[in-house]
C-alpha cells in the first residue's frame, strides 16, 4: 500500500476544489484511504492520518472514526504522536463521547512522565476538557504538580486545578495546602495562574474568601512592584509591565475587598496610585484602568476614590476609541444606582453617545439615559430621547418608547407636557409601541380631565395624517368615542380649536372600519367609538346604519359587537344613554390591571370588552345568592353580613357595581348578549302592578315572559319619585325564596328625579322552575333631602300569570 | 473564556478552541450564527457585542477574524490584549504570519495557543517563554523515541 499522502499535500489538494461537491468527493476518497489505513493498524502513519482527519473535521466533515486512533496516539512513545493525539482528543474526544474516559490512564501516566513537555500536554488536555470523573481520578496528580518547583508545570497545574474545581467543586479543599506559597513565586506565569486559582476559590466559597483575605497585603505589594519597577522587556506591553497580571490582581482584590472595611482600606492607596499613574494612550493602559474602576466601585472605598473612578469613566466617554466608550457606558450603567449624582455630571456626554454610529454604544447610552432621568432634567432629557426615538433603528424603538412612557409617567412636569410626549411617541414610533401601552395610555388620558378637549383634538388631527400605526389609531378611536362632543364643540383651551363636524368625525371612524390598514382590534375600537357617539352626536341615524351593517360582518368580534349595539338601539334604547356615558376616572389597579380585567371579562362573555375597566365582579348567577344572604327571605336563613352600610354601597361590592353605571358597556353588554339569546320580548299581557308606594317613592313592576324559556319571568321595575327633592344614590335590591333564582340587571340610573320627572328602570329576571307562587322581598336605599333612607318591603301581590 | 474562533472573511473556520463541553451540533450552530453576526458588523463598530448571554470580543487581523466569547466578569479590554498577544506569538513563530500559514499549519497554531492559554485563561504572560516552550517541543519531535520510565525510578 502506498504511503498515505502528507497533510500539507492533502490541504493543497482540497483547496483546489472548485465546488462543494468536488471537495466532498476528495474528502470521501481520502477518508476511505484513512479508514483502511486505520484498519491495518499502521503505526508509522497513524499520526499523519489523524492530522489529516482533524483538518477535514475543521471543514465540517465527520471524524468520529478517528477517536480510538487518538487514544492510540496518546499512548505512543513518540512525542509527535502524543502531540497530535492530544490535539485530536481535545477536538474529538470531549466528555460527551463514550470513549472519553479511556484517556484517563494515559493522562495519568503522562502526568508523571519524565519529560515536562509531555506532562504539559497531559495537564493541558485535562485542564481544557476533562470530565468530572476524570478530574476526580486525577485530582491527586494535579495537586502534586501544584507543589512542584518546576514553574513550567506549576503554572499549568494551577489552571488545571481551576478546571477540576469547576467540574468537581467538592475537591476544592484538597488544593488549599498547595496554595500556601504560590504568591511567593517570582515567575509571572505561576503568579498569574495562581491568582486565577485563588480567584476561583474565593468566588466559590465564603470560607476560602475569608481565609485568603490575609493575602491582601502581599497582593498589594506585587502590584506595587509591577507599577514601580522599571522596564522589564520580558513582560512589557507598551510601557506597562505585565498588564495581564495587573488586571488579575485587581480583580482578586475586588473580590477580597468587597464588604470588608479593613481589606478595602489596605488597598486604597494602591488603587489610587494605579488610577492616577497608568498611561492611558493605549488600550492596555485603559484595560488596567477599567479593572481598577470596577474594583473601586465594588469595594468599600472612600468617596474621594469613588469620584476619581467616575471621573475616569467620564474621560473614557470622551475617548476616540469606541471600545473605551463602550466599556465606560457599561460601567456607568452598573454604578448609576449607587453613585447617581456623580454619574449625573456626565449626563451630557452620555446623551451625546445616543448619536454614536455603533449599535452597542447606542443601546448602552439609551439605557443609561433612562436611568439618569429625574424631575429636574426631564424636559431636556426627553427632548433628546424623543429625537433618538425618531432616528434610531427599529430594534430600539419598542424599548425606547416604553422607557419614554415610564419616565414621562414618573416625572411629567405637567399634564399637557405628558400628553404631548405621548402624542409624539405615538406619531413617530406608533407601530413599535407595546400592546400594553394602549390601555395604560387610555387610563392616563381619562384621568387628565382638563386635557380631554386638547387630547382628542390632537389625536383627531394625527388620525387625519396617518392611520397606519395601530396603537395610535386605537387610542385615538377610544378618545374620539369618549370625547367626541368636545371635539365638535370647538372648545379647546390649550390650542387653537379646530372646526369639525359630526359627519367628518364619523367619516374618519368609518374610514378606520373599512381600511386595510386597520387590525381587527382597531376595528373593534372604532365601532365602539362610533356607538358611543350616538349619545354625544345628533346623527344617530347614521350611526344606527353603520352599526346595523356590521351586524353581518365576517369578523366575528365585530359582528358580535354590532349585534349587541343594534339590540341596544332597538330594545334597550332607554338604557343607551346611561350605558354609553362618559367613563369615570379609573383607579390605577395593580400593574397587571388590564390583564386582570380582560381575563375576568373573558370568563363571562368576551363581547364588548373595553380595554380598561375597574374589575367587575363575578357571574350573574351569584347575585341572587348574595341578595338572599343579605335580605334573608322567608325560607332562607338570615346570614348576617359584614358589609359596610354606607348608603351607596349598602348591598356590598356587587350591588355597588350594579349601581355604578360607569361599569357601562362590558357588564351591560354581557347581559344584553345573554338576553338576546334567550329573550323574546313579546309582551304577553301580564298586567303591571305596584310593588311599593311609600314616602313618595313608587315602584311599579311590568312583566314579560321569557321565550323560549317560559319559566323565566322578566320584571322591569319603574321607580318614580313624587316628592320635591331628588332621590339620589338610589339602590334597589330584591331577594326571592330558595326555590327561585334571581338575576338583577343594571339600573338605568341611581337618581330618581323629583316630581315624577323621570323613572329609574331596572330589569329583574326570575327563574321559577317549580312554578311556585312568586314572592319577593325588596330593599330600597337612597338619599333624600340630605338624609339616608332605607326601607324593606315584601311584595306578595304578583299577578298569577307571572308565575304560572 | 468559553471559546475562541478564527475565521476568514468568507466565513471559513480556521481554528476552533472550545473550553466548554458542547455537542458537535451545538458547536456548529454557534459557529454559524456567530460568524454571520460578526461578519455583518461594519468596520467602524466597536469590538464588543452582546450575544446570547455572552460577551463577544472580536478583532480582524488582515483576512482573519479572531473572536472570543467571554463571561460577564471578564475584562473586555484585556481580552483584546490576549488576542493581540496570540497574534504576536503566531507572527514571531511563522515570521510575518498570514492566513495561509494558519491554514497549512493549523496544528502548530493549536500548539501555540495551548502554550499560551489553558482552560480559557492565560498560563504564561511572557512572550519569550511561550516561544521557548514551543521551540523545545518542536525539537522533541525530532527524537525518534522517548525514554519511558516513571518518575519514581529517577
Amino acid at each position: 500500500m502506498p504511503a498515505p499522502i502528507r497533510l500539507r499535500e492533502l490541504i493543497r489538494t482540497i483547496r483546489t476544489a472548485r465546488t462543494q461537491a468536488e471537495e466532498r468527493e476528495m474528502i470521501q476518497k481520502e477518508c476511505a484511504a484513512i479508514r483502511s489505513s486505520f484498519r491495518e493498524e499502521d503505526n508509522t502513519y497513524r499520526c499523519r492520518n489523524v492530522a489529516k482527519l482533524l483538518y477535514m473535521h475543521m471543514l465540517g466533515y465527520p471524524a468520529h472514526f478517528g477517536q480510538l486512533e487518538c487514544l492510540k496516539l496518546i499512548a505512543s512513545q513518540k512525542f509527535t504522536d502524543k502531540r497530535i493525539g492530544y490535539l485530536g482528543a481535545m477536538l474529538l474526544l470531549d466528555e460527551r463521547q463514550d470513549v472519553h474516559l479511556l484517556m484517563t490512564n494515559c493522562i495519568k501516566n503522562d502526568l508523571n512522565h519524565s519529560t515536562q513537555y509531555v506532562q504539559g500536554l497531559a495537564l493541558c488536555t485535562l485542564g481544557c476538557m476533562g470530565s468530572s470523573e476524570m478530574c476526580r481520578d486525577l485530582a491527586g496528580e494535579v495537586e502534586k504538580l501544584l507543589k512542584t518547583s518546576n514553574s513550567y508545570l506549576r503554572k499549568k497545574a494551577a489552571l488545571c486545578a481551576v478546571h477540576v474545581i469547576r467540574k468537581v467543586p467538592e475537591l476544592m479543599e484538597m488544593f488549599l495546602p498547595a496554595t500556601k506559597n504560590l504568591l511567593s513565586e517570582k515567575n509571572h506565569g505561576v503568579l498569574h495562574t495562581s491568582v486565577v486559582l485563588l480567584t476561583e476559590m474565593c468566588e466559590r466559597s465564603p470560607d476560602m474568601l475569608a481565609h485568603f483575605r490575609k493575602l491582601v497585603p502581599q497582593l498589594v505589594r506585587i502590584l506595587k512592584n509591577l507599577i514601580m519597577s522599571g522596564y522589564s522587556p520580558e513582560h512589557d506591553v507598551s510601557g506597562i509591565s505585565d498588564p495581564f497580571l495587573q488586571v488579575r490582581i485587581l480583580r482578586l482584590l475586588r473580590i477580597l475587598g468587597k464588604g470588608d472595611d479593613d481589606s478595602s482600606e489596605a488597598m486604597n492607596d494602591i488603587l489610587a496610585q494605579v488610577a492616577t499613574n497608568t498611561e492611558t494612550s493605549k488600550n492596555v493602559g485603559n484595560a488596567i484602568l477599567y479593572e481598577t474602576v470596577l474594583t473601586i466601585m465594588d469595594i468599600k472605598s472612600e468617596s474621594g476614590l469613588r469620584v476619581l473612578a467616575i471621573n475616569i469613566l467620564g474621560r473614557f466617554l470622551l475617548n476616540n476609541d469606541k471600545n473605551i466608550r463602550y466599556v465606560a457606558l457599561t460601567s456607568l450603567l452598573k454604578t448609576v444606582q449607587t453613585d447617581h449624582n456623580a454619574v449625573q455630571r456626565h449626563r451630557s456626554t452620555i446623551v451625546d453617545c445616543l448619536k454614536d454610529l455603533d449599535v452597542s454604544i447606542k443601546r448602552r447610552a439609551m439605557e443609561l439615559s433612562f436611568a439618569l432621568v429625574n424631575g429636574n432634567n426631564i424636559r431636556g432629557m426627553m427632548k433628546e430621547l424623543l429625537y433618538f426615538l425618531d432616528s434610531c433603528d427599529p430594534e430600539f424603538k419598542a424599548d425606547c418608547a416604553s422607557g419614554v412612557f415610564l419616565a414621562a409617567e414618573k416625572y411629567a412636569p405637567s399634564k399637557r407636557w405628558h400628553i404631548d410626549t405621548i402624542m409624539r411617541v405615538l406619531t413617530t414610533a406608533g407601530s413599535y409601541v407595546r400592546d400594553d401601552s394602549v390601555p395604560n395610555l387610555i387610563q392616563l388620558i381619562t384621568n387628565s380631565v382638563e386635557m380631554h378637549a386638547y387630547t382628542v383634538q390632537r389625536l383627531y388631527k394625527a388620525l387625519l395624517d396617518d392611520i397606519s400605526q395601530q396603537p395610535l389609531v386605537q387610542v385615538a378611536s377610544w378618545c374620539i368615542g369618549e370625547y367626541g362632543d368636545l371635539l365638535i364643540s370647538g372648545q379647546c383651551e390649550e390650542e387653537e380649536p379646530i372646526q369639525v363636524t359630526e359627519d367628518e368625525v364619523l367619516d374618519v371612524l368609518e374610514g378606520l372600519l373599512v381600511s386595510n390598514l386597520s387590525s381587527p382590534v382597531t376595528r373593534g375600537y372604532s365601532l365602539t367609538a362610533i356607538m358611543k357617539l350616538s349619545t354625544r352626536f345628533s346623527s344617530v341615524n347614521r350611526i344606527k346604519k353603520v352599526v346595523s351593517i356590521y351586524g353581518s360582518s365576517i369578523d366575528v368580534e365585530l359582528q358580535q359587537r354590532a349585534v349587541e349595539y343594534n339590540a341596544l338601539f332597538k330594545k334597550y334604547d332607554h338604557m343607551r344613554p346611561a350605558l354609553l356615558e362618559r367613563m369615570p376616572i379609573m383607579e390605577k389597579t395593580a400593574s397587571n390591571g388590564p390583564t386582570e380585567i380582560v381575563q375576568t371579562n373573558g370568563e363571562a362573555e368576551p363581547s364588548v370588552v373595553e380595554p380598561k375597566h375597574p374589575p367587575p365582579v363575578g357571574q350573574p348567577a351569584s347575585q341572587g345568592n348574595d341578595l338572599l344572604d343579605l335580605l334573608g327571605g322567608n325560607d332562607v336563613p338570615v346570614i348576617p353580613t359584614t358589609m359596610p352600610t354606607k348608603p351607596a354601597s349598602a348591598g356590598g361590592e356587587l350591588l355597588d357595581l350594579l349601581g355604578d353605571l360607569s361599569l357601562g358597556l362590558s357588564l351591560m353588554a354581557f347581559y344584553l348578549f345573554d338576553l338576546s339569546k334567550t329573550v323574546n320580548f313579546l309582551s304577553i299581557g301580564i298586567p303591571p302592578m305596584t310593588a311599593y308606594n311609600k314616602n313618595g317613592l313608587k315602584i311599579d313592576f311590568t312583566f314579560e315572559r321569557a321565550n323560549p324559556n317560559p319559566n323565566v319571568a322578566v320584571i322591569t321595575i319603574h321607580a318614580s319619585n313624587s316628592t320635591e327633592a331628588d332621590m339620589t344614590d338610589f339602590v334597589f335590591q330584591a331577594a326571592v325564596p330558595k326555590t327561585f333564582q334571581l338575576q338583577l340587571l343594571s339600573p338605568s340610573s341611581n337618581v330618581v328625579p323629583a316630581l315624577n320627572q323621570g323613572t329609574v328602570t331596572q330589569v329583574i329576571r326570575v327563574l321559577n322552575q317549580q312554578k311556585q307562587q312568586l314572592r319577593m322581598r325588596i330593599k330600597l336605599t337612597y338619599i333624600h333631602k340630605g338624609s339616608a333612607v332605607q326601607d324593606l318591603a315584601e311584595v306578595n301581590n304578583f299577578p298569577p300569570q307571572s308565575w304560572q | 473564556m468559553q471559546f475562541m474562533l478564527l475565521f476568514s472573511r468568507q466565513g471559513k473556520l480556521r481554528l476552533q478552541k472550545w473550553y466548554v463541553p458542547l455537542s458537535d451540533k451545538e458547536k456548529k450552530k454557534i459557529t454559524r450564527e456567530l460568524v454571520q453576526t460578526v461578519l455583518a458588523r461594519k468596520p467602524k463598530m466597536c469590538s464588543f457585542l452582546e450575544w446570547r448571554d455572552l460577551k463577544i470580543v472580536y478583532k480582524r487581523y488582515a483576512s482573519l477574524y479572531f473572536c472570543c466569547a467571554i463571561e460577564d466578569q471578564d475584562n473586555e479590554l484585556i481580552t483584546l490584549e490576549i488576542i493581540h498577544r496570540y497574534v504576536e506569538l503566531l507572527d514571531k513563530y511563522f515570521g510575518s504570519v498570514c492566513e495561509l500559514d494558519i491554514i497549512f499549519n493549523f496544528e502548530k497554531a493549536y500548539f501555540i495557543l495551548d502554550e499560551f492559554l489553558l482552560g480559557g485563561e492565560a498560563q504564561e504572560t511572557s512572550k519569550k517563554n511561550v516561544l521557548k516552550a514551543i521551540e523545545q517541543a518542536d525539537l522533541l519531535q525530532e527524537i525518534k523515541t522517548l525514554m519511558v520510565y516513571q518518575k519514581k525510578y529517577m
